[in-house]
């Protein structure tokens, strides 16, 4: 930080500020509001590299895929009017999966606000509830604080959006600039004071268990505690279930892995819920999707919650002890006063209703004796060709389920979806950011061909920035999940769920992306092995059984433990 | 668990757009605000919302929760009404004339302590401070004369409780 300061205008110290606060990627669409910044991106292009997207959607989840994968600040910048509401959709998906994302909006200079002005809208309005914090500037000498609180804001505790909306005055006019990055705000505690009482009490209660069992979140990736979580419970002897957001914190090779939870996780799991005597939960916050219905959940458990947000805490689960404060943190403390302990035959009840589950699910999805092809079975190509190394960026709806199911990870931030919002489109540009925050790794885009056309075109961006994206369409000729729900529950009317495709091989070759479809078991592995070989991005496209359904499943309403096999 | 009444306290930055935010959290869960106040607070800089729901304690402590989330927001409580000190201020606006042909208002203005704020040739504007059924009680007994306009106010609450909050904003610090 230098005292100098210099005479420039708001578009600079906007850029200048990006930079002093590390970002050298920002996606996003230029427009008539926002073109004094993009002004400046253009001169500093050297230092920011600035990514084209093909829709305002497509950057806020480039940025989040970014986030999801480099831990790092994501941002998205956008003109105002439909550029801004564009932006909707991911915004209210990071915040509701708590990814750090800073949206800069261009808005229409000060005195036309409220005039109905070309391209205006209400954007900090229509972002208040799903944004962590927002703010409007209208004065240039504003803008490098605002910076700094919103990526202060964006990046500490629990992580979510924030949207700046600044007006072209204020981008035109010159301030004294000189940056100073935040570190408090006076009105907001980003994480409570953990109360090594409460630490006690927890590993107490834990210590005295005779049937524990975790259920981790992204907590604990988002308080980068995968350390401390793989010490908990390997000193606990504790088996360790997940949610959809909490996958890869913890090797699935672990012996402790028990699996998944929630609507379409393991058996075991959630059987066991509701047998458990104590229910750790690490960095999670009870979804519905999780557990089923509340009034037949986990009752007979006592409940240990650690959690960084006290809001979460009684919120869906009323629990015997809330440890508060960053995972990092508090598990480690635990550490002390948990004992060595081991739950061997405990672990082996989930190892019992795993046999059940692979005997009536899953060896079916993984060595079909059908014709057609498994999702399950090209999740299980792709760990193959990438030694279960690689980060795979799901989309929203079957195909998502089976790559949650049947992915198997070896690291940490590997597993991008959208859990909470459940966004379909989600995954092509999610995964255009997730490979330029982890260069090095392999990323996999698995899409179902319903959400693959709500964002192809994307593949645009992927061809103007050169990604070597890998994408992977699971073609059912179906809004696959939908499809399913209507042959369970509305006696299989196929209302609007069968789609006609159009050809998707065309489709990525007039982006010059290499493509290939696979209809045939014989030719599946080697497409995919030639797919994750390939330098440049890679399109392949899987026909895989029209009418396949997600296994084991706990439908809307029912318990955890009423879980369905078929 | 029994629907109450709740008096929700929020002390929060004096910012633009914070009414939004606040009153979004109630909207998106189905609730609705009976009365609302937002005003300055005794710390300079830092307003205070008052607001009246009916709820139940569960779920006005999940939305305390909500509101101490926000960024901007300092400090939220919640209390019932025997842990506060209330009023509301009502007024309400007649023709002139009923002032000297209707001895009956005069008597209503005498029994229930109201000011008279201001009386000119063509209307007069009485107000009255104190509880909600206090303020029925005037309105339906003046209701007959021909009200020409009545209005309330928001609750005001002052906790009976400390609020600590300049203790609270130090800690911050």
């Amino acid at each position: 930080m230098s005292l100098k300061t210099e005479r420039i205008i708001g578009a600079e110290a906007v850029v200048k500020s990006l930079i002093e606060e590390g970002v050298d990627v920002a996606y996003g669409y230029p427009g008539g509001a926002i073109m004094p910044i993009y002004d400046e991106l253009y001169k500093y292009q050297d230092q920011l590299q600035h990514v084209l997207t093909r829709h305002e959607q497509g950057a806020a989840h480039a940025a989040q895929g970014f986030a999801r994968t480099s831990g790092k600040v994501g941002v998205a910048l956008a003109t105002s009017g439909p550029g801004a509401t564009n932006l909707i959709t991911g915004i209210a998906d990071a915040q509701i999966d708590s990814t750090p994302m800073v949206c800069i909006t261009g808005q229409v200079a000060s005195h036309l606000l409220g005039t109905d002005a070309f391209q205006e809208t209400d954007v900090i309005s229509i972002s208040s509830p799903i944004t962590k914090w927002n703010v409007q500037v209208t004065r240039s000498e504003d803008i490098p604080k605002a910076i700094a609180k919103a990526f202060y804001i964006a990046k500490s505790g629990r992580p979510g959006p924030v949207l700046i909306d600044i007006t072209k005055d204020a981008q035109q006019g010159e301030l004294d600039y000189r940056y100073q990055k935040c570190t408090h705000v006076r009105s907001y505690k980003p994480v409570p004071e953990t109360n090594l009482e409460k630490i006690k009490q927890a590993a107490e209660v834990i210590n005295n268990a005779k049937k524990p069992m975790i259920i981790f979140g992204q907590g604990v990736i988002l308080g980068e505690a995968e350390t401390e979580l793989k010490d908990f419970v390997e000193k606990s002897g504790i088996p360790a279930a997940w949610t959809v957001l909490g996958l890869s914190a913890l090797p699935t090779s672990h012996p402790l892995n028990v699996g998944m939870v929630g609507m379409h996780g393991n058996y075991g799991p959630n059987k066991l819920t509701n047998e458990c005597d104590v229910l750790i939960a690490i960095g999670m916050r009870f979804d519905d999707r999780v557990t089923g219905d509340l009034n037949k959940y986990a009752k007979q458990a006592k409940v240990i919650h650690y959690e960084i947000d006290p809001a979460e805490v009684d919120k869906n689960v009323k629990t015997e002890v809330a440890v508060l404060g960053n995972s990092k943190d508090t598990l480690a403390k635990s550490l002390e006063f948990i004992a060595k302990n081991d739950h061997t035959s405990w672990v082996n009840e989930f190892r019992d209703f795993d046999k059940i589950e692979y005997e009536k699910v899953i060896n079916g999805q993984l060595n079909p004796t059908k014709e057609g092809l498994t999702m399950g079975e090209v999740l299980q190509g792709i760990n193959k060709a990438t030694n279960d190394n690689a980060v795979i960026v799901s989309d929203v709806g079957q195909h998502q389920m089976m790559a949650v199911r049947y992915a198997k990870f070896s690291n940490t931030r590997s597993n991008v979806t959208s859990g909470g919002l459940g966004t379909m489109g989600f995954a092509l540009p999610a995964a255009i950011g997730a490979k330029m925050g982890t260069p090095k790794r392999d990323v996999v885009a698995v899409i179902g061909d319903g959400g693959y056309q709500m964002t192809c075109q994307e593949l645009g961006t992927i061809l103007q920035t050169g990604t070597a994206v890998k994408i992977v369409v699971l073609n059912n000729e179906f809004l696959g999940m939908v499809r399913q729900w209507q042959q369970l529950f509305f006696e299989k009317r196929y209302a609007s769920t069968e789609m006609t495709n159009p050809d998707f091989i065309k489709l990525a070759e007039a982006y010059s992306i290499p493509a290939k479809k696979v209809s045939k078991r014989e030719n599946l592995q080697s497409a995919i092995d030639e797919m994750i070989a390939s330098d440049t991005s890679y399109f392949l496209e899987v026909m895989v059984e029209k009418e396949d359904n997600v296994f084991p499943m706990v439908p809307t309403g029912a318990s955890v433990s009423e879980v369905r096999l078929s | 668990m029994e629907k109450k009444s709740y008096t929700i306290s929020v002390y929060s930055e004096n910012n633009l757009g914070l009414l939004n935010r606040i009153s979004t959290i109630f909207v998106k869960r189905h609730i609705n605000i009976e009365s609302l106040t937002v005003s300055a607070s005794e710390i300079e800089n830092v307003s205070r919302f008052i607001l009246v729901v009916q709820m139940t304690e569960d779920a006005v402590k999940k939305i305390i929760g909500q509101l101490e989330k926000q960024v901007e927001v300092i400090q939220a409580y919640y209390h019932t009404e025997d842990e506060i000190i209330f009023t509301e201020t009502a007024m309400f606006k007649f023709k002139s004339e009923l002032l000297f042909e209707n001895p009956n208002i005069q008597n209503i203005i005498k029994e229930h302590n109201m000011n008279i704020v201001t009386v000119n040739r063509t209307f007069f504007v009485l107000e009255k401070a104190g509880r909600r059924h206090e303020i029925d009680l005037i309105y339906n007994a003046l209701k007959p004369f021909g009200i020409s306009q009545f209005v309330r106010s928001g609750r005001v609450a002052i906790s009976k409780e400390a609020m600590n909050i300049r203790k609270i904003l130090g800690e911050i610090v």
